[in-house]
């Protein structure tokens, strides 16, 4: 047996065998994964495309059945990002199969690539095929596609951050749905993804701005059609800073071992 | 590299003042030095709650230190803790498995985590050393519990470690696992793996190890070569099947330490087994001489689990 171990400064295979337990996962439930959205978006599409917006026709100047599509992704993309992530980690802490992560000589950066990585993976390839879902129903002209990309990425991987949090946090499954059921699904349908914040009521619109997915909805929207509620400088920002206040606690979850070592 | 470090039998692990205080308030380990020599099996022996796991937990990286110091093969847990770490196989007590994954993907999968490039032969090989070669499709959650105690030993070695962790490998496996283990724990030493094993079942550090260590309460009670301690504080015993049963110890055996037992027929001596080369033959020899008749006589020694019951009621 060698007694020199090469130790290298980056355990590049330690974060491609999380990476790749993760998306075993998905695959192991790739039925539920993808059909579930697949069908929630068809159904929203019958509800608000066809019966509401055979009303409403037409929001800054983009058809209704268009301008709920960037809205919808969002949607999915923040509960699956979420729950994808929250679960990836709190799994292992409820069987107790955390040990070997812990004793592994695996940095907490690379711990969070292989975890919120997988879990972002599977959101943006979700969000996609939601885009591809409503592309049966409407027709969609996407005016920036890298801003599109770029969005959509980013979001998928802050949301994915909050999740693996909110895994470490959780002491049960319970919690596990809280953050989502609770604070996610009504702040995503008060901020603008079925509608423009614009139609509101002054005070309500004053009160929208202080919800952060309005930010995160708008920008992804101006990806698609060029019009947002705010504007696209300062969506993109708050969506950098989401992404910083995650890291933040991710580091400090790690420093303090909290919850995660006694 | 400096050659004067290069020592015959250097510590491959050296733990010193090291202390764990949970946030209850329970104080697991107190102040605790040890030194594990490269290539040697050691047992860690002690009663639930001692601080056997909270000790093991420590060096893997589980658990935070309050105080102290450890350093596997140099290299210091905290500040380098990949270079100590990916020494390091550690086979926990409880079986925690990933119920859904097959065992081939498993061993896979620790062997990556440890930062270690895929192969193939070695899982191969670890997984037919350990009778688990046919069963490498099949998930985990079919498995008996037997199975997936092997399946947790086949991924700590699955990034070939240099030190090994076993605590409690054989809590509830059958008599043949149990073997199997022993003799799979004596070819890694032989390959020049060190073994730590905690263990309830003292002939099981008995059977293996060369050096014991006893924890209670936190504190290592005692750390000793197996045989030496067995010397050391292993009793003998010496029962004489009297001729002619006695009601009372004569006054001429006064200086021994004897007892009369089955209504006078039986006269039993304890001694220390350090004592082994003088005490019986000068017993025999005074019993001749005052002329006490003896048809058999026999000999026991206390197991190591005397030894380790005395030494946890002496500090409880």
């Amino acid at each position: 047996m060698s007694t020199t171990t090469e130790v290298r400064a980056f355990n590049r295979h330690g974060v491609l065998a999380i990476y790749r337990f993760e998306m075993a996962r998905a695959r192991r439930t790739l039925w539920q994964s993808l059909v579930a959205p697949v069908i929630t978006t068809s159904l929203y599409f019958v509800v608000f495309g066809a019966a509401i917006g055979s009303r409403i026709s037409e929001v800054d100047g983009v058809p209704y059945g268009a301008f709920i599509v960037p809205g919808l992704i969002m949607l999915s993309l923040f509960t699956v990002s979420l729950s994808n992530a929250s679960f990836g980690i709190y799994l292992p802490r409820f069987t107790g199969t955390i040990y070997e992560v812990l004793s592994a000589p695996v940095s907490p950066l690379e711990m969070v690539l292989g975890y919120v990585g997988a879990a972002a993976t599977k959101s943006v390839i979700l969000g996609l095929v939601i885009l591809a879902t409503a592309t049966l129903f409407v027709s969609i002209h996407i005016l920036y596609p890298a801003w599109m990309v770029a969005f959509l990425v980013l979001t998928a991987t802050t949301f994915s951050l909050f999740g693996f949090i909110v895994g470490i946090w959780a002491k049960g499954f319970e919690q596990l749905q809280f953050i989502p059921m609770l604070v996610v699904t009504p702040l995503t349908f008060l901020g603008g993804a079925f509608y423009s914040i614009d139609i509101l009521p002054g005070a309500w619109r004053t009160f929208s701005l202080f919800n952060p997915v309005v930010y995160l909805i708008s920008g992804f929207r101006w990806s698609f059609y060029g019009t947002a509620d705010v504007g696209v400088g300062v969506s993109l920002a708050m969506t950098l800073g989401f992404l910083v206040l995650g890291l933040a606690l991710v580091w400090w979850i790690f420093r303090t071992g909290y919850r995660l070592k006694s | 590299m400096d050659r004067a470090k290069l020592s015959p039998l250097p510590a491959v692990i050296s733990i010193s003042g090291l202390t764990k205080t949970y946030a209850s308030g329970l104080q697991a380990l107190k102040r605790v030095d040890l030194e594990i020599r490269r290539g040697e099996i050691f047992a860690l022996l002690g009663p639930n709650g001692a601080g056997k796991t909270t000790l093991i937990s420590i060096v893997c990286g589980i658990v935070t230190p309050t105080e102290g110091r450890v350093l596997v093969d140099g290299h210091d847990i905290v500040h380098q803790y990949r270079a100590a770490r990916s020494k390091i196989g550690l086979v926990p007590q409880e079986l925690h498995t990933d119920m859904f994954e097959s065992v081939w993907g498993t061993v896979r999968f620790s062997r990556g985590l440890f930062g270690r490039a895929p192969d193939a032969a070695h899982l191969e090989k670890v997984l037919r050393d350990l009778s688990l070669w046919d069963k490498r499709n099949d998930k985990i959650m079919t498995l008996s519990g037997g199975m997936k105690r092997r399946v947790l030993i086949a991924k700590a070695l699955a990034h070939e470690p240099e030190i090994l962790f076993l605590d409690e490998p054989t809590a509830g496996v059958d008599v043949e696992l149990r073997r199997d283990m022993w003799a799979l724990v004596r070819r890694l030493r032989g390959r020049g793996v060190t073994i730590i094993l905690t263990t309830h079942y003292i002939d099981e550090a008995e059977e293996m190890a060369d050096r014991i260590g006893v924890v209670n309460k936190g504190e290592l009670v005692v750390v000793e070569e197996k045989t030496a301690l067995m010397r050391k504080l292993g009793k003998k015993q010496l029962t004489l099947h009297l001729q002619e049963p006695m009601m009372a110890i004569p006054v001429g055996l006064g200086d021994w330490n004897l007892v009369l037992k089955n209504g006078g027929s039986e006269l039993e001596y304890t001694f220390l087994a350090s004592e082994e080369r003088t005490a019986i033959p000068e017993l025999l020899l005074r019993i001749g001489e005052l002329g006490i008749g003896y048809k058999d006589l026999n000999t026991q020694q206390s197991s190591l689990e005397d030894i380790f019951v005395s030494l946890v009621s002496e500090r409880a």
